[in-house]
């Protein structure tokens, strides 16, 4: 319960906004990343660390005063942080609790590795598609070349970084 | 299951079931006697079938020519990118349109993977895959499934061996998924460690379960094979020129190797072209069956066309 009390002593109530929660630890910059936040935006954002949680051993949570987050962020989120809840926060109040899932299809969203796949072709008029391979962790094949790509990979291409 | 092949786009081995594969074969072997018997066919008179190979091919395209034409069926194509409007930059999906409003049905070529699977999107009538990059070669894997059930008169219960370039070999990757969907067969994949195959293959054999053992020692394993494929180290498609200088000639089934460890009644595949994979002194011997599988490439191919057209007469 330690990370529970510090988590609560170091981060504040939010009055309106998004908590996100069971971010794998590690990633929550990466989901701020995602979500266009800078820290130039004057949004109120609380971060929270390497706390432990029973689910995954340890988490990141994220907390952004004034931020509701959209279907299309939810998805991406989903793919980077495969087990996060999405917490719609009103008046201090949790009035929405979703957890997120990663899509079982994605189209337009990542883009194929495969430098000889008929979607990394100039000029040609076709959207990358993906579909998710069964499994553990979250892979996903292209529908064109079957290249499969990880989740580094998703993480690369939807925060701009390395993990 | 009869019919299920008619107007359907040819992609992937994947896509077809064992009763699929059962009536192609079916049907291979009544052309196969046609051919023999010298029967002139008029099946699919009145038809224009396009041949588009972007990328260079022998076998693919003339096979495809010749059962198109003793089929009755009218050939329009190119055998490269060079010479048409892509030269001048017009797009692939313009050139499938295009070619898509002249003819009944699409044979295609293309260095890229995915290009048969966009192209089927594209169009209204049917694709054919003639290869696409390093991932698909259906009809050659229909041919070599077709070889091996003709000259071991079953398809199951084989111990396989696939040798050379599991990685960018599209004819060794669709063999693989092929032997693969009749799951009682044993699969070797022999390979030097770069050329092994990738997990998208890998990942479907772990799927069908069925059995396969990767090792890059052809000699430790040949006494158990009842089929033996190799292929050709795959050049053009290594990214890199230098890791292909490394794995060059790294194998090469012999006469002496074949006499000395393997089964008597092994039989030796090739998709061809070879470049020294295989020795010569091989050729003559009663295990080569790569010269009977070029010679089966036409009934098959005549028999995918048929069946995709629903025309049998």
């Amino acid at each position: 319960m330690n990370g529970l009390v510090e988590k609560h002593l170091l981060v504040s109530r939010i009055e309106m906004g998004t908590v996100i929660d069971h971010i794998p630890a590690g990633r929550a910059l990466a989901v701020l990343r995602l979500l266009g936040i800078t820290g130039r935006e004057g949004y109120r954002v609380a971060l929270v660390m390497n706390v432990e949680s029973r689910r995954l051993g340890k988490k990141d949570i994220v907390k952004i005063e004034g931020v509701y987050v959209d279907e299309e962020h939810a998805k991406r989120i989903a793919l980077v942080a495969p087990e996060a809840t999405l917490n719609r926060i009103e008046n201090y109040v949790v009035v929405s609790k979703k957890k997120l899932e990663p899509p079982e299809e994605l189209e337009g969203t990542l883009t194929c590795t495969n430098p000889t796949c008929i979607t990394r072709k100039p000029r040609e008029p076709v959207t990358p598609r993906f579909y998710r391979v069964r499994g553990k962790r979250l892979r996903y094949q292209c529908v064109y070349c079957g290249t499969i790509i990880g989740e580094d990979e998703i993480i690369k291409q939807l925060a701009g970084e390395h993990v | 299951m009869h019919g299920s092949w008619k107007g359907r786009d040819v992609i992937s081995i994947l896509d077809f079931s064992l009763d699929d594969l059962e009536e192609l074969y079916n049907r291979a072997d009544k052309y196969l006697e046609k051919i023999r018997a010298g029967t002139p066919l008029r099946t699919l008179e009145g038809l224009v079938i396009s041949l588009a190979f972007f990328e260079p091919s022998t076998r693919t395209r003339m096979s495809f020519e010749t059962a198109a034409k003793r089929l009755g069926a009218s050939v329009i194509g190119f055998t490269a990118a060079a010479g048409t409007s892509l030269e001048k930059g017009e797009s692939y999906a313009d050139t499938i349109r295009m070619l898509d409003g002249y003819s009944d049905l699409i044979v295609l070529r293309h260095k890229y993977e995915g290009a048969a699977r966009f192209a089927a999107e594209i169009a209204e009538h049917p694709v054919v895959n003639g290869g696409d990059g390093k991932q698909h070669h259906p009809t050659q894997a229909f041919i070599d499934l077709y070889t091996i059930r003709k000259l071991k008169q079953r398809l199951e219960g084989l111990n396989i061996g696939v040798l050379g370039d599991l990685r960018y070999g599209r004819a060794a990757n669709s063999f693989i998924l092929g032997t693969a969907l009749y799951r009682t067969n044993t699969l070797y994949l022999i390979s030097p460690s770069q050329l092994r195959m990738r997990d998208e293959t890998r990942i479907i054999l772990e799927d069908l379960g069925v059995r396969f053992y990767e090792t890059e020692s052809l000699e430790d394993v040949v006494s158990d094979l009842d089929v033996l494929y190799v292929t050709r180290i795959q050049k053009e498609r290594f990214p890199d020129p230098s890791e292909y200088e490394k794995v060059k000639g790294s194998y090469r089934v012999t006469r002496r190797l074949l006499e000395t460890r393997a089964k008597p009644d092994l039989i030796v595949m090739h998709p061809l072209p070879r470049v020294g994979e295989i020795s010569y002194d091989v050729d003559d011997t009663r295990y080569q069956a790569y010269f009977k599988q070029a010679y089966y490439g036409v009934p098959v191919r005549m028999a995918v066309l048929s069946l995709v057209f629903g025309r049998e007469r």
